[in-house]
C-alpha cells in the first residue's frame, strides 16, 4: 500500500482556511443592525428569488454569505432543528444560541473532517420578546466553527472588516427602521464604487411589534420609502 | 443491483419542505400514535361541535368551547378553531388530543413549508395535506379515537373564502356554502340550513354561526352553551382577504344574549 503524503496538520489547517477565506471574499456582504423595534438584516443581493436572508422561528432569523449551496443547506438544516425543537416542546424552548452552537458545531466538524470546507459565514439573530431580561442576540459563526456574539451590528462577507469599521463609527443606540436601513446601505457602499439602490438589496426585519412570527421582508414600494428615494 | 448515483438522492428527497417527512424519518418518535382499546376510547375526552359558514368576504370559523368524555365533561374551556396560517384556519373535532396534536401538526407543516420554500402552499395544497393527516390517523381512528376536522381559508387566488369537510379516511369534499363537524354537527347543519343567505354581511353571518352553535348545544348533550355563568363564550375566528382575524369575546357575548333573550320571549326555546 502507497504512503499517503505527508502534510502537517498545520498546514493543512492554514490551507483550509486560505481556501474558505477566498472563497467568502469573493461574495457580496450582509450586514445587521439593531434599531429601536428590533434587529434589521440588509443583504446586496441582486436577486430577488435566491435569498441570503431567511425567516427560521418566531424571533430568530437567518443570513448567510458565500456559497449559495451551502448556506442554503445549512438555513434549511436550521429551519428543521428549530421546528423539530418547537414541535416536541413548545415554541419559547426555541432558541437562537442552541441554534448557532449547531452551526458552530457543524461547520467546525465539516472545516476538520471534510476535504473541502464549506466557503460560507451564517448569523443568527433573535429579537427580544419583550419579556423581562431579554435581549436581541446576534452570533456570527465563521466557516471553521467559530462563533462570536455580536452586539448594536455586525457585518460578513466580501470586505466585512471595513464595514464593521463604518459601522463602529457611525451607530448609535435607538435608531428608527429608516435610519438603520440607509445607515445599512451607507456602510456596504463604502466597498462599492457604484451606489447601491433599493434593486440591489435584499432586506428582512425582526419587529418586535409584529405579533408571533416577528419575521418580515421589506421590499418594493416601503422599501424606497425607507431609503428615502421615493420619487 | 444497479445502485443510483448520489446526486440523485436531493430530487428523490421530497422531505425538504415537509416537516410529516422529516418526522417520519428523522423522528418517528414524534408522531401521534397511541395504542388504545376500543372500549376504553369512549372515556377519551372528545371535542364536539365546530362549524365554518361563507360570507360576502370570506369565511367564519366558530366552535363551542367544551370536551366531552362519556357523560362527563372533560373541560369548559377547549379552543376548537386553530389558526393554520394568515389565510386558514382548522376547526377539530372527534378525539381530543389527538386532534390538539394534529392541528398543530398541521399548522406547523403549513409553516415550515412557506419558511424552507419562501413561498405559502395553495390553499388546495394545505386542504390535501390535512386529508393525508386524517389518513395518517386512520389507525387511531379504528381504535375509536378519530379526528374530522373542517378546513377553511381564504384563497388569494381567486379571492374567495372556501371551506372543506373531510372523512375518517382522509377524503376530502369541499363544500360551498357551510358546514358543521361534530357530535351537535347535525343539530348545527340543520340550523345553518334554514338561516343561511347567500352573500351575508359579517355581522349576519356571525349572527347565524352562533346561532347554529346554540342551537347544537340545545338538542346535542355533548355541546356546551354559552356559558353566562362562568363567562365561557364559543370560539369565532373570520379569515378574509386582511387574514386570519379573532372575534373579541365582548362581541361574541352579546350576541349571544341578544339571541338567547329572543329565545327566552319567543315561548319555546326557539
Amino acid at each position: 500500500m502507497p504512503l499517503p503524503y505527508y502534510v502537517s496538520p498545520e498546514q493543512m489547517m492554514k490551507d483550509k482556511a486560505e481556501y474558505a477565506r477566498k472563497g467568502i471574499a469573493r461574495g457580496r456582504s450582509i450586514v445587521t443592525i439593531e434599531y429601536g423595534e428590533g434587529i434589521l438584516l440588509l443583504a446586496e443581493n441582486p436577486s430577488s428569488l435566491l435569498h441570503k436572508i431567511s425567516e427560521v422561528y418566531d424571533r430568530i432569523a437567518f443570513a448567510g454569505v458565500g456559497k449559495y449551496n451551502e448556506f442554503e443547506n445549512l438555513r434549511i438544516a436550521g429551519i428543521r432543528h428549530a421546528d423539530v425543537k418547537g414541535y416536541s416542546y413548545s415554541r419559547g424552548d426555541v432558541t437562537a444560541r442552541a441554534l448557532a452552537n449547531a452551526y458552530s458545531q457543524a461547520l467546525g466538524n465539516i472545516f476538520t473532517q471534510d476535504i473541502k470546507p464549506f466557503e460560507v459565514e451564517v448569523l443568527v439573530a433573535e429579537v427580544a420578546d419583550g419579556n423581562h431580561g431579554s435581549k436581541n442576540e446576534i452570533y456570527h459563526i465563521l466557516y471553521d466553527g467559530t462563533i462570536e456574539d455580536e452586539h448594536n451590528y455586525a457585518a460578513m462577507g466580501g470586505q466585512a472588516d471595513e464595514i464593521r469599521r463604518f459601522l463602529k463609527e457611525h451607530y448609535r443606540e435607538g435608531l428608527s427602521l429608516a435610519e438603520a436601513v440607509q445607515l445599512g446601505v451607507r456602510s456596504l457602499n463604502v466597498t462599492q464604487n457604484k451606489t447601491l439602490t433599493a434593486k440591489d438589496l435584499e432586506v428582512g426585519v425582526l419587529d418586535r411589534t409584529k405579533t408571533r412570527r416577528k419575521f418580515r421582508r421589506v421590499g418594493g414600494e416601503s422599501l424606497a420609502q425607507l431609503l428615502g428615494t421615493t420619487s | 443491483m444497479n445502485e443510483q448515483p448520489r446526486w440523485l438522492n436531493v430530487f428523490n428527497d421530497l422531505s425538504t419542505s415537509s416537516f410529516v417527512d422529516v418526522l417520519r424519518r428523522d423522528h418517528p418518535h414524534l408522531l401521534p400514535e397511541v395504542r388504545l382499546r376500543p372500549e376504553d376510547a369512549a372515556a377519551v375526552p372528545h371535542g364536539t361541535t365546530v362549524l365554518a359558514v361563507s360570507y360576502r368576504d370570506g369565511v367564519i370559523m366558530a366552535g363551542d368551547r367544551q370536551a366531552t368524555a362519556g357523560y362527563q365533561v372533560a373541560s369548559r374551556r377547549i379552543e376548537k378553531i386553530f389558526k393554520a396560517d394568515d389565510f386558514s384556519g382548522v376547526g377539530i373535532a372527534g378525539a381530543a388530543g389527538p386532534a390538539v396534536e394534529m392541528a398543530k401538526l398541521f399548522q406547523t407543516e403549513v409553516e415550515h413549508y412557506e419558511k424552507v420554500e419562501g413561498d405559502n402552499l395553495s390553499l388546495e395544497g394545505k386542504a390535501n395535506k390535512l386529508g393525508q393527516m386524517i389518513r395518517m390517523n386512520l389507525p387511531m381512528a379504528m381504535q375509536g379515537l378519530a379526528v374530522v376536522p373542517i378546513f377553511a381559508g381564504f384563497d388569494a387566488k381567486s379571492a374567495v373564502g372556501r371551506l372543506f369537510k373531510y372523512d375518517v379516511t382522509g377524503g376530502k369534499y369541499e363544500e360551498t356554502n357551510f358546514e358543521a363537524q361534530g357530535s351537535g354537527s347535525k343539530d348545527a347543519r340543520d340550523s345553518l340550513k334554514k338561516l343561511w343567505k347567500k352573500d351575508m354581511t359579517r355581522d349576519e353571518a356571525l349572527r347565524v354561526a352562533i346561532e347554529a352553535l346554540i342551537d347544537a348545544a340545545d338538542e346535542d348533550v355533548g355541546t356546551g352553551g354559552p356559558d353566562f355563568i362562568r363567562g365561557i363564550f364559543p370560539t369565532v375566528r373570520t379569515i378574509d382577504k386582511n387574514g386570519f382575524g379573532d372575534v373579541p369575546e365582548a362581541e361574541v357575548r352579546k350576541l349571544c344574549e341578544e339571541i338567547v333573550t329572543v329565545r327566552t320571549n319567543s315561548g319555546n326555546g326557539a
